[in-house]
């Protein structure tokens, strides 16, 4: 392998790795600011339970999330040179208010988790509020670069040389505010959507004390509003994504579809595979003009396919497979948590086991349409580090010594994964949720 | 002030911070282990009492010089980001490891003691580490090859006695800085035992760093004899840095009316004041170059929209942060209830 494939190895990997631990980061959060107000509007002590566990998560998840944020926070430098050149000369503003957002989420999350003790009510949601009000905006910033990576604005790139930066024009590219919305919405969702697993998990388990099953049916029926609703904002926002693509990247609207000739009445392909020989989508579900309506709400509208394109400056075809992975989770989400909010609230019924089943595979699923859509969205502006501007190969670091630290870095992270996972066991284990909570009134 | 100027005092304010608040975290960790199994003193509880709130803040002061260094010297981000590639990916695996482990050690206790040793380990070395970087930056370490790509020596600064004497230097000064700056914890809890065991630790340490700083200087490789001269030339600073260390370490012993003698308040204000002394003067000899010869503040400079759109996000970041870390101060390091109270570690949370 040569080093340009090493080093987008290593930086992928490293990416895909913090970006679990990074959007449970925003996600979470959001869950214990909502238990901590349920707690203050129902008065019922379940949900300070509620906060307190999940905040105990949380902070063992940032004992991974900090550092691995910090790897490929100095990684960019140490692995794109070339880029962060450019990055620092055009787009090196929202990078730094990305650390002061980081600060107000370290700040208040020590404050949140060591002094709640000493805090009054209202100080402690106060806190966590700007928890999660600096890991979002976090997000937000981090995802500006990478709306920038995509639709480049706000300076000049001749032989080399950067000229005629406008740091605003560059901060309010025009993917920003659709992609931004779309972190963080999905980041959101994820969140919910894994504590709803792990709730799910616990009322499908035999023989637990009626007590108990109340508290996990309260988290799961939390999870499932905070769940439903960022998945349906997700979704109509991937919709306002796709208009993007279509405006600003026809190219990687046309990969993500594989569309080889440009047409009007352009159709949806779900799943299959691109296959550049026959010019077409192989083995996938065809829904006819959809495509053409979902880029700008008209059925006869013209999407431009893969052979306007020069060949070398298609991305890798694969990014189909993604595209449709993050698409059907999203979407297979947004239902289930419908329909197990219309059995639990309308028909006012108990949730049959497969659909617990279901849902608590929910969390690792929505972890999985996380991980395809970033891979999708950066893999889909390939040969391009920023689009049309540089090319990834001219970007990376020379170095030669990418293959070693590779096999450190992985080592490192399942080393990480797997002690996370005994670590977060072994805590819940020696405190199980029963002596937590109050008893049952007449007992 | 030129932008350049400017621009590098403000990442030199950053490097200064990071520098004392990760010697007093790196050393903390040290010393909670160092104190882990003695049950006559409560020097490591009071360790932990620091570090558990504080190492996620301390962290992200690191990751503002990257950002910093990107922001206002992008071609110095280009080089430094080349030629350092290999230790600082050494550096991250550690910080990676020592961060998690010390989360996880207060979080099991089925493997909290090794959890413990090996993230108070890797800490010790991170400070030291971090610290070569200096030395690659006086030159001498960096080649250029035939294509115009920097890259380092590794092999040649391995050999090179200078880089051991600034891993010595790193160390010690990690240790005397968390020492004075725990004792002085422990002191404003009213805990005059655990202030005894880490005043009694300063007062070794003290004259160590001292010896190291000198080692360090008189080791330069033969490339770096430019800052050795130049660092002549800065001598008030210097002088005026060893006699701030002195009012320092000897308020060690200073008289109080009451209790057990020293002031460790001043003595770890004035070692503060001792680096900060010395790294100006050493900052401003190794102006205007960033990586001796190759980089200088002002080719590396960004452009100047870029620069005053910095300085704005940079009002704005410290005022709307101010209140913040106000609050964090007084719930952490003014709350006596808070040093001093019971014996575990663990968060309440």
């Amino acid at each position: 392998m040569d080093s340009v494939v090493l080093a987008r190895a290593l930086f992928g990997t490293s990416m895909a790795f913090h970006i679990i631990f990074a959007t449970l980061g925003v996600g979470v959060p959001l869950m214990i600011v909502f238990a901590e107000i349920m707690s203050g509007i129902t008065k019922n002590p379940d949900y300070s339970v509620m906060a307190k566990r999940w905040t105990k998560a949380q902070a063992i998840l940032l004992g991974v999330a900090i550092p691995s944020g910090t790897i490929v926070g100095v990684m960019l430098s140490l692995l794109w040179p070339g880029f962060m050149e450019i990055v620092g000369q055009v787009i090196s503003v929202p990078f730094q208010i990305e650390i002061w957002a980081f600060f107000l989420e370290a700040l208040f999350m020590s404050i949140y988790i060591y002094a709640a003790d000493r805090l009054s009510r209202k100080l402690r949601i106060f806190s966590v509020i700007m928890v999660s009000l600096g890991s979002a905006a976090s997000a937000v910033l981090i995802t500006n670069v990478h709306a920038w990576m995509n639709t480049p604005t706000g300076f000049k790139y001749v032989d080399g040389v950067v000229s005629d930066v406008n740091a605003l024009k560059a901060v309010f590219n025009p993917s920003f505010g659709v992609t931004a919305f779309h972190v963080v919405a999905s980041a959101f969702m994820t969140g919910a959507f894994c504590i709803g697993s792990i709730a799910a998990y616990k009322l499908l388990k035999r023989g637990q004390p009626e007590r108990e099953r109340i508290y996990h049916r309260k988290c799961l029926q939390l999870a499932l509003f905070v769940g439903f609703t960022c998945s349906l904002a997700t979704a109509l926002n991937g919709h306002l994504t796709a208009q993007m693509l279509h405006n600003y990247l026809p190219l990687k609207l046309a990969a993500a579809e594989g569309l080889f000739e440009t047409t009007d009445h352009a159709p949806l392909e779900i799943f299959g595979s691109t296959n550049v020989e026959e010019q077409r989508v192989v083995g996938g579900i065809q829904i006819p003009w959809v495509l053409s309506f979902l880029a700008a709400d008209r059925f006869d509208t013209v999407v431009k396919g893969l052979n306007d394109f020069p060949r070398e400056l298609w991305p890798p075809l694969y990014v189909h497979t993604l595209f449709n992975l993050m698409v059907v989770i999203g979407t297979g989400l947004l239902a289930l948590s419908f329909f197990a909010l219309f059995i639990t609230f309308i028909r006012k019924r108990p949730l049959p086991k497969w659909m617990l089943a279901l849902l608590m595979v929910g969390g690792p699923l929505s972890l999985i349409g996380i991980e395809t859509g970033w891979i999708f969205s950066c893999t889909g502006r390939q040969p391009w580090v920023i689009s049309g501007v540089q090319l990834t190969a001219d970007a990376a670091t020379r170095s030669q010594d990418i293959g070693i630290l590779f096999a450190l870095f992985i080592g490192l992270y399942v080393m990480l994964m797997a002690i996370t996972i005994l670590v977060m066991r072994f805590y819940f284990r020696r405190r199980p949720i029963g002596p937590e909570l109050t008893p049952l009134e007449g007992r | 002030m030129n932008q350049a100027t400017i621009a590098v005092s403000i990442l030199w304010a950053f490097i200064f911070a990071y520098a004392i608040l990760g010697s007093v975290d790196f050393g903390a960790g040290f010393w909670a282990l160092v104190y882990d199994r003695n049950k006559n003193t409560r020097a490591a509880q009071i360790a932990n009492r620091y570090l558990s709130p504080s190492w996620e803040v301390t962290n992200v002061f690191l990751v503002l010089i990257a950002v910093a260094l990107v922001g206002f010297f992008p071609k110095a981000a280009y080089w430094f980001g080349t030629v350092l590639i290999v230790p600082v990916s050494l550096v991250l695996i550690l910080l990676t490891v020592r961060s998690s482990f010390m989360v996880y050690s207060y979080s099991t206790s089925r493997f909290s003691r090794i959890l413990r040793w090996i993230s108070g380990l890797t800490g010790v070395l991170i400070p030291g580490l971090l610290l070569s970087v200096l030395p690659i930056s006086l030159g001498g370490f960096v080649e250029v090859t035939e294509n115009a790509q920097p890259h380092l020596l590794f092999g040649k600064l391995l050999r090179s006695p200078t880089e051991y004497s600034h891993l010595a230097f790193g160390i010690t000064s990690e240790l005397f800085l968390a020492t004075l700056f725990l004792s002085d914890y422990a002191h404003e809890a009213d805990d005059l035992s655990t202030y005894r065991v880490y005043r009694k630790a300063a007062k070794w340490l003290g004259p160590l760093t001292l010896a190291t700083a000198v080692l360090a200087t008189y080791t330069m490789a033969p490339e770096a004899e430019w800052i050795v001269s130049r660092i002549g030339e800065q001598w008030p600073w210097f002088l005026a840095s060893v006699v701030s260390f002195g009012i320092g370490y000897s308020a060690l012993w200073w008289k109080r009316k009451a209790g057990i003698p020293g002031w460790p308040r001043f003595a770890v204000t004035f070692v503060i004041g001792q680096y900060f002394l010395a790294s100006m003067g050493y900052g401003i000899a190794h102006l205007p170059y960033l990586l001796h010869p190759y980089v200088t503040i002002d080719e590396a400079i960004t452009n100047p929209s870029t620069f005053r759109a910095l300085l704005v996000s940079y009002s704005i970041g410290i005022a709307v942060l101010a209140p913040g870390f106000y609050m964090f101060w007084r719930l952490f390091l003014k709350d006596k209830k808070y040093i001093g109270k019971g014996p575990d570690a663990e968060p309440k949370a």
